[in-house]
């Protein structure tokens, strides 16, 4: 090979090499803007709710990370309709999303207050309370109990996602993060 | 200007950028096929509706704000403020959906006389590359009027994604720039929309054109008119496409224009097809309005979703199979092999195929639209089997049947 084309070559590969580092670099710079800013990242603190107005059997709604969280103190009708797990697909909610301490037969921490994302696991539209005894996503068609575990049959694939939460001793709620996190 | 003079500038630019050759190779020594028929509208249509698309955007970004405290304000402003900004707003909306119509027919078109196949494969593929980014156009432009379906079908649109299995949740929260749909998520579709998509759009039709002019058009016969030229090498079939076609395409675009002028003026929201009743309300992001379904153009695919029932805790199955209740199209060209390209020398397989699959088509679409019932969901569940079994069986019944002969020359 002669002495040009060899010198050619060992240009064309130097551009070409340096050229692909700059431009991975700028995608992935570029890629990068794409996710969540650390403006939009810090938005997603807790929320505390005054529990004054909670009324028995009326679903309450507050916004917590721009999602609709669920509080309803339940009745005791409504607590003792949890007992029947025959039609569920997830009765222990074992694939389900939730913290330990409300993985338990009422999915929560005191028996009558349940606090769940009222977002359908299938594809995010927001459930409303439809029948007497539980929830009707009607965007798909997924039902769900007084606890918000799916029913079997239904589109979504789990049980609703209950999130971080504790009550404090002045009568609030505070959604987002557990107790013993909260204290630290 | 006297003639001489225009004549001096028309040869000062030729020499400069050869127009008259660009003239002379795509218009009129062009030579396109004698026997164009009704189906042959739609591509020249679809170009229409394009640019009255970017006319009508260009003039609704002047006074739209891409910001979700003022979104659906200024929608408002547009329709009850600004000159002629309801007429501005119903075309670009009326357009969106006729496209799509366009769009269609165009796609059946070269379902029927076999226009994908050799040696126009790459035109039918970059053809559906346009399908479905304007697709995403148009799933983008309706996030923007920022009102509930506008809302909450983004919202089941990009769970899509969360639904693939480990990367699905970052991926969803990538492609909104946060953990729900917001302000966020609205400014970058907004980009994409006008700016983004609309580029890579206008380079694509670039492509199918050249693609197409690369063979020219097939034709109703599915015969090449190139293998019979006369002496000076014009085919003996074709004809200039100017002045020949482009008369009938204008004559073809005053009869659109009197189906599109009415719905823009009398019913632009179509009954809810065209524009969404929901959506007349802004955007809360916790409240799902009572019955949401995609606008009817996404529905056959939608309908297809539904259907599949969850396996394994995850719903990724249906969302793979409406992924490839698209991408099939892609493989139409390797699908087929009849020895004959047009419907009018197939077999009666292919006859009845094509009828079950127009059938299940609109029978997906009709479901897609109304909320879930059981017989609802064993419906869709048959007209989606039989929708795959269209493309998955025809490398066999388009190879048994029996064919009529093709002529020499088109007919």
């Amino acid at each position: 090979m002669s002495a040009d084309k060899k010198r050619r070559q060992a240009l064309t590969l130097a551009s070409l090499s340096g050229g692909a580092v700059a431009v991975a670099g700028v995608a992935g710079a570029f890629g990068m803007s794409l996710a969540p800013s650390r403006r939009t990242k810090g938005e997603g603190a807790p929320v505390e709710v005054s529990l004054a107005q909670v009324e028995p059997s009326k679903l309450r709604i507050v916004s917590w990370r721009r999602k609709p969280v669920w509080i309803l103190k339940r009745t005791q009708e409504q607590i003792d309709s949890l007992q029947e797990t025959a039609d569920l697909a997830d009765p222990d909610s074992e694939s389900s999303e939730q913290p330990d301490y409300c993985r338990n037969a009422t999915r929560s921490i005191k028996p009558e207050m349940f606090v769940a994302i009222g977002i359908c696991t299938h594809l995010g539209c927001s459930p409303a309370a439809a029948f007497p005894q539980g929830f009707l996503c009607a965007c798909h068609g997924s039902y769900f109990d007084m606890a918000g575990r799916v029913f079997a049959g239904s589109p979504a694939p789990t049980n609703l996602p209950i999130p971080e939460h504790y009550f404090t001793e002045h009568g609030t709620l505070v959604i987002g993060v557990a107790a013993e996190e909260a204290s630290v | 200007m006297s003639k001489v003079s225009m004549k001096g500038l028309a040869d000062w630019v030729e020499y400069r950028l050869p127009y008259r050759d660009f003239v002379r190779n795509h218009l009129t020594q062009y030579w396109a096929p004698k026997n164009f028929n009704f189906w042959y509208y739609f591509g020249s249509l679809a170009l229409i509706v394009l640019v009255i698309q970017i006319v009508s955007g260009i003039l609704l970004t002047m006074n739209y704000k891409p910001d979700a405290a003022k979104a659906f304000d200024s929608i408002e402003y547009i329709m009850r403020d600004v000159n002629f900004g309801w007429l501005i707003r119903y075309v670009h909306s009326t357009g969106a959906s006729m496209f799509f119509v366009v769009i269609y027919l165009h796609m059946l078109r070269a379902m029927l006389y076999g226009s994908y196949r050799n040696p126009r494969e790459l035109l039918w593929i970059i053809g559906m590359i346009i399908y479905v980014l304007l697709m995403a156009e148009a799933f983008m432009g309706y996030l923007l009027p920022w009102g509930q379906t506008s809302y909450w079908g983004a919202q089941v649109i990009v769970n899509l994604f969360a639904t693939l299995p480990v990367i699905g949740e970052d991926v969803s929260v990538f492609i909104r720039g946060d953990y729900a749909i917001s302000d966020v998520t609205l400014n970058r579709f907004f980009a994409l929309h006008v700016v983004a998509l609309p580029l890579l759009l206008l380079g694509l039709v670039f492509l199918h054109l050249a693609a197409l002019h690369t063979h020219g058009s097939n034709n109703p016969d599915g015969v090449e008119i190139k293998l019979n030229k006369d002496e000076s090498g014009k085919p003996k079939d074709g004809i200039a496409f100017h002045p020949y076609y482009t008369i009938k395409d204008s004559f073809g675009a005053v009869v659109f224009l009197a189906f599109f002028t009415p719905i823009v003026f009398f019913a632009p929201e179509l009954n809810g097809y065209f524009l969404e009743f929901a959506n007349f309300v802004p955007a809360d992001a916790l409240k799902t309005p009572e019955h949401i379904a995609p606008l009817w153009y996404f529905t056959p695919f939608y309908s297809i979703l539904r259907a599949v029932p969850p396996f394994f805790n995850t719903q990724v199955w249906g969302v793979l199979a409406m992924g490839a209740s698209i991408g099939v199209f892609f493989l139409l060209p390797w699908l087929d092999r009849s020895p004959v390209k047009s419907i009018r020398y197939k077999g009666v397989y292919t006859k009845i195929a094509m009828v079950l699959f127009g059938i299940s088509f609109i029978v997906l679409g009709v479901l897609g639209t109304l909320p879930p019932t059981d017989l609802r969901q064993i419906l869709a569940q048959v007209f989606s089997v039989v929708y795959f079994a269209f493309f998955l069986l025809m490398p066999w019944y388009s190879k048994a049947e029996k064919c009529k002969p093709v002529p020499e020359r088109v007919s």
